[in-house]
């Protein structure tokens, strides 16, 4: 058999990095015409500080979409992981870690409902996840009119402003966590056998992949993420918020960012690395736009442009590669 | 018959299945040694992929016992079988497109070093599998879907082999390969073989069966005939044991030969990706039967007819005028009905009324201006005429029996007035007296002057139809038979054992 047109499998880099380094280009000029500078030392910051708190849930996000589902419930799951965090600290530095485990617990909560929901109960992961979010938005919105809690300052300082050079210790924190997710994906068994059930559930079935314990671990995962993003922006804000993962589209963004990112919204394809820049992107915009003092409407208008044009080129490529 | 080699790897005792009180399988024996090719033929619906996947765990067996390295065993799955290493592939590739061909062979099974996947460990023995079985060009970390057939299908024996199947079953497996690729596909088995593996082999194509195999069992109707050596028996001999049953169904009388009308439909060289250079006629007052085996290019014809995978190349003239049926839309307009094989999937909308399945065609492409209260007093009546027992015309389509469905299908195309007819396995899962029932009702269609396509797996049904047969093999014409023709002809052409005659 000939080894005609028989590359490694490509390892290149995501589409979204050249997006990314267009548009920053682009803004950077632009703003420069403008009179402004984009890359000062508090734009970027700030843009990073946007990105650490997408970035943390669109990683998750990218989990569950990987697999071939999707979770519309993680908006939800920041708004009450900032109260539970914030609440449980209630001002005390010496309650931060049993406040980051509660948090975490109670996500892994969620995120095992979604799973069962959309496994054992083969519930439409977008009905089973938009339930749950509704769900918790009921308690959210019986039980708060308002910020709750106070997040220890200690944690205020170190996630919430504390930088090591140019970058904020969350953007560590997101550049960890996305670490952890692609060796998860490329380097252990759960990892192959996720991107296999979002490839082919009945492939993998026959392959003897457990599939409903890969997704309802994703699933897990994905909240855990959520939480994650949940803690940071309780250290952001001084005090839980009932509405932020709301008011912020977490929801959306994330998904939006993911497939931005390269990934397949069907699943099977993709991966963490190109969701961090779909989150970049997403930032880098609202620093431009910023700087530019957009028209918040017109904003939205073009990252909805943007979102439609990434997957139009993903859709027409995978069409050349079928072809 | 004859005798078995000793120490077979898989032993197969009166295995029987039935699938809603039908018997498709009825008291099969079978044994395959290690480093045998056992080869199965059969007709379409001869119960050779049912068999099939009673070896693989894909069906349990209601009687007798599969034997399988000296051990009785029952399958609870397919994994359970791979387990016990008994490895199938599919016509169907078992494959993810996306990721490499290491990741694919050890997709459920990764090595792994320190809880991790060794990924190298994982290259390497993908690499080592590979070169066993002679593929050496091909690179482990490949995206698959990079791959052609031909090595993919490697891919997916190498997968088996990586669970250390002993017993590997192919179906079809030369039916994605063009003809270069079926010389390594031969080159891969011998050296299968080589190393013991005992192969099950499912083919329509008898040469293949002649080139591989040491023994050959034919099935007919769930039942095994025979199994002989391949070097004691001809095709010839196999045709005959493939075929023969009694015609003894009624079929309404065909059409004398002045009710032939003039020639309504004309391709002429006429082919898309799975058909090439199709020469035919369909004549008014006729109905026009294609033989063929599975996948043999029978539903492409009418599907290409009817515009859904249009001709790419080649003539349609319709009543000497030349067309091009670009979709369905243009296909119906031009007076073309098509009656699909796939009732549930494509023939009806199971939620809906059955007067609106029946009025669905006239509604999608005829402007309401004709007059909406006309159109469905018509299809009413149509529906009656065509004796839809036990359900109103609010009912929902889904109710009804499966013959009565096709029924309302019909009445769905008569309302067009069609001056064609594609029938595509019109009869397929229906109770005998519905089938009579629909028989009568495609011959008096004729009879009114249509011209009428009729695709058949039913070989009786094919002869007892039709007043001429169109034999398809690969995607083209492999000879044409009047009526009177007899099951070994049609088969013959179908499998391809006599020379094609000149077209």
């Amino acid at each position: 058999m000939s080894a005609l047109s028989l590359l490694p499998a490509r390892r290149s880099v995501p589409g979204v990095f050249v997006a990314l380094t267009l548009t920053l280009t682009i803004g950077w000029l632009v703003v420069l015409l403008d009179g402004g500078q984009l890359f000062n030392q508090s734009t970027t910051v700030s843009l990073l500080h946007v990105a650490a708190g997408l970035g943390l849930v669109a990683v998750g996000q990218t989990l569950v979409i990987l697999g071939g589902s999707l979770d519309l419930s993680v908006a939800y799951v920041i708004s009450l992981s900032t109260l539970v965090a914030a609440e449980t600290m209630n001002g005390s530095d010496g309650a931060v870690l049993p406040a980051i485990g509660l948090v975490l617990v109670v996500s892994a909560g969620v995120g095992l409902l979604n799973g069962l929901l959309v496994t054992r109960f083969r519930v439409n992961a977008f009905i089973a996840t938009l339930g749950v979010g509704l769900l918790l938005k009921g308690y959210l919105d019986n039980g708060y009119d308002g910020p709750a809690g106070t997040t220890a300052p200690s944690l205020v300082h170190a996630l919430g402003y504390q930088r090591i050079g140019p970058l904020p210790v969350s953007f560590l924190l997101l550049i960890a966590v996305t670490a952890a997710a692609w060796f998860a994906l490329s380097r252990t068994r759960f990892g192959h056998h996720l991107v296999a059930v979002g490839g082919d559930p009945e492939v993998a079935r026959l392959s003897g992949v457990r599939n409903d314990r890969v997704l309802v671990t994703a699933h897990v995962l994905c909240s855990m993420c959520a939480g994650l993003a949940g803690i940071y922006l309780a250290s952001r804000l001084g005090s839980g918020a009932p509405r932020v993962g709301t008011e912020g589209l977490y929801d959306l963004e994330s998904i939006a960012a993911v497939v931005i990112g390269g990934t397949a919204l069907a699943g099977g394809r993709g991966g963490v690395i190109g969701t961090v820049g779909g989150v970049l992107l997403l930032a880098s915009i609202d620093a431009i736009f910023n700087q530019l003092e957009v028209d918040a409407f017109f904003k939205q208008v073009i990252r909805g442009v943007i979102i439609i044009a990434a997957v139009a080129v993903y859709a027409r490529r995978a069409m050349r590669k079928a072809a | 018959m004859s005798d078995p080699p000793p120490t077979p790897l898989l032993t197969l005792r009166g295995i029987g299945k039935s699938f809603l009180g039908v018997r498709v399988l009825d008291g099969v024996d079978l044994d395959v040694a290690p480093g045998e090719v056992h080869a199965v033929v059969g007709e379409n619906g001869a119960g050779k992929s049912t068999l099939m996947k009673i070896v693989s765990g894909g069906y349990a067996p209601d009687g007798g016992t599969v034997e399988f390295a000296g051990a009785r065993r029952t399958f609870r799955g397919p994994r359970d079988a791979q387990r016990a290493g008994i490895g199938i592939i599919h016509q169907e590739f078992n494959l993810l497109p996306e990721r490499t061909v290491a990741e694919n062979v050890y997709l459920g099974h990764e090595p792994v070093r320190r809880g991790l996947v060794d990924r190298r460990g994982m290259l390497d023995r993908t690499t080592r599998l590979l070169a066993s079985v002679g593929e050496t060009t091909l690179p482990a970390d490949a995206r698959v879907g990079q791959l052609g057939v031909a090595q993919q299908q490697v891919v997916e024996i190498a997968k088996a082999l990586a669970l250390d199947a002993r017993l590997l079953i192919m179906d079809e497996p030369t039916a994605a390969l063009a003809d270069h690729e079926v010389e390594l596909l031969y080159g891969l088995v011998r050296r299968l073989q080589e190393r013991g593996i005992g192969l099950l082999y499912v083919s329509h194509r008898l040469a293949e069966v002649f080139d591989l195999s040491g023994r050959i069992t034919v099935l007919k109707d769930g039942r095994r005939v025979t199994t002989v050596d391949t070097a004691d028996t001809t095709a010839d001999e196999l045709v005959r044991h493939m075929v023969g049953r009694e015609l003894s169904s009624y079929y309404p009388d065909r059409a004398a030969p002045e009710d032939r009308g003039p020639v309504r439909l004309n391709l002429r060289d006429a082919g898309n990706r799975k058909l090439r250079d199709v020469n035919l006629q369909l004549r008014a007052g006729e109905v026009l039967g294609i033989g063929g085996l599975q996948g043999s290019g029978r539903s492409a014809l009418a599907r290409a007819i009817f515009g859904v995978s249009p001709f790419t190349t080649g003539d349609v003239t319709l009543d000497d005028r030349p067309v091009r049926l670009r979709s369905p839309r243009t296909a119906m307009r031009a007076g073309i009905a098509y009656v699909t094989e796939d009732r549930k999937g494509e023939g009806i909308v199971p939620r809906q009324s059955v007067l609106d399945n029946a009025l669905l065609a006239s509604r999608a492409v005829f402007a309401a201006r004709s007059g909406r209260a006309a159109r469905t007093t018509r299809v009413r009546e149509l529906l009656a005429a065509v004796e839809i027992r036990g359900a109103g015309d609010d009912q929902e389509i889904r109710f009804l029996s499966g013959g009565n469905q096709q029924k309302v299908v019909l009445a769905r195309w008569l309302a067009l007035n069609p001056r064609i007819l594609l029938f595509d396995e019109p009869t397929r899962g229906i109770d005998v007296g519905a089938k009579s029932a629909i028989h009568d009702l495609v011959r008096r269609l004729a009879r009114d002057g249509a011209a009428v396509l009729m695709i058949s797996s039913d070989l009786p049904e094919l002869l007892g139809m039709s007043d001429r047969i169109v034999v398809m093999r690969d995607g083209h014409v492999a000879g044409e038979l009047p009526a009177g023709a007899t099951e070994e002809e049609v088969v013959a052409l179908a499998v391809g054992t006599v020379r094609e005659p000149a077209q």
